[in-house]
């Protein structure tokens, strides 16, 4: 089990998972997001290969409306 | 006029008004004010997801990224280490290279700190984005903006939602005059007369949005100002008429009975 922080969130994840597997879980569509995993931004190739570790702080943002 | 296209950071586009997606209703408000306005680019917020509604609509959905070039930006930013995280983050979700950086000083006025701008823009330049830089309407710091590599500048009207017009027509004259690259009057920009009146002085493009999404009918607000921006370009190529002191008659005065 990991402890992470999502968008400010702390979340239980009940087995460790990758961030694709965050994603499928959040409904999430990887063209339309950006990832940063402890403050470093992770390109979409390897949202598979990384695996997420208690206390990782993951940040996820999209476009929104703005001026 | 149809070879008059608006080039900008080696982009063609064919609209010279740009809009912002900001205050809209909804989505789907936004979505029918853009249609309207004719604009091909949009500019656009960097923002953490809401994980905990996961059904809540994305403003992909409603305005197509490859339909309508976004333009993120850094609102909200105040130096130069939010401005750049921000414009990364941007980058990975698309490859968008193509940015507006706008770095705030402060928060009632909303005015640009001019320092981490300049700070901000080397460093974005230097990693291969091209940048359209908000800025003060002062010309030194437009000229050196230039300089150093932004693709674009874009002084203020006046404040940032403010709607109140150009409110220093000699600045950006000197900086449309001493520019080479795009001029585009950013924030402050209140009625369709003060976009004509900016493209009318040269300027290439106008960015907006307040002064639509706030309209009462802002799909005709929108519509309004396309055709504000189209009058006050084609005023400007056409160039004015000399101004003179004392009236001279349209009519003529031979054969006058």
């Amino acid at each position: 089990m990991a402890k992470i922080q999502l968008n400010g969130k702390y979340i239980s994840l009940k087995k460790n998972i990758s961030i694709s597997q965050l994603l499928k879980k959040y409904k999430l569509n990887e063209q339309k997001i950006a990832i940063e995993l402890n403050r470093e931004i992770i390109s979409k190739q390897k949202y598979n290969k990384i695996i997420l570790k208690d206390k990782d702080n993951v940040e996820i943002v999209y476009f929104i409306g703005g001026g | 006029m149809n070879k008059d296209i608006f080039k900008v950071a080696n982009k063609k586009l064919k609209s010279r008004l740009i809009v912002g997606t900001g205050k809209y209703k909804n989505f789907k408000e936004t979505a029918d004010a853009i249609k309207s306005s004719g604009a091909d680019m949009v500019t656009v917020a960097v923002r953490r997801v809401n994980i905990l509604d996961k059904k809540k609509p994305v403003l992909m959905d409603y305005l197509n990224p490859k339909k309508y070039l976004y333009l993120p930006n850094t609102a909200g930013c105040f130096n130069s280490k939010e401005a750049l995280r921000t414009l990364r983050l941007a980058r990975e979700i698309g490859g968008w290279k193509l940015v507006k950086l706008e770095v705030l000083g402060d928060k009632k006025t909303l005015y640009p700190n001019m320092e981490e701008t300049v700070k901000s823009t080397k460093i974005l330049v230097k990693e291969g984005f091209k940048v359209l830089v908000y800025c003060t309407d002062d010309p030194l710091y437009a000229k050196k903006l230039e300089d150093i590599g932004a693709s674009a500048i874009m002084p203020l009207a006046s404040p940032i939602g403010s709607g109140l017009g150009i409110q220093n027509k000699i600045n950006i004259s000197i900086i449309i005059k001493q520019s080479k690259v795009p001029v585009i009057v950013d924030a402050g920009i209140g009625t369709p007369s003060d976009a004509t009146i900016a493209m009318e002085m040269g300027c290439e493009a106008v960015l907006v949005n307040s002064a639509i999404a706030n309209a009462k009918k802002p799909i005709l607000m929108a519509k309004a100002f396309k055709n504000a921006v189209i009058s006050g370009r084609e005023g400007f190529l056409a160039g004015r008429m000399k101004k003179s002191l004392l009236g001279n008659p349209s009519s003529p005065i031979d054969g006058l009975i």
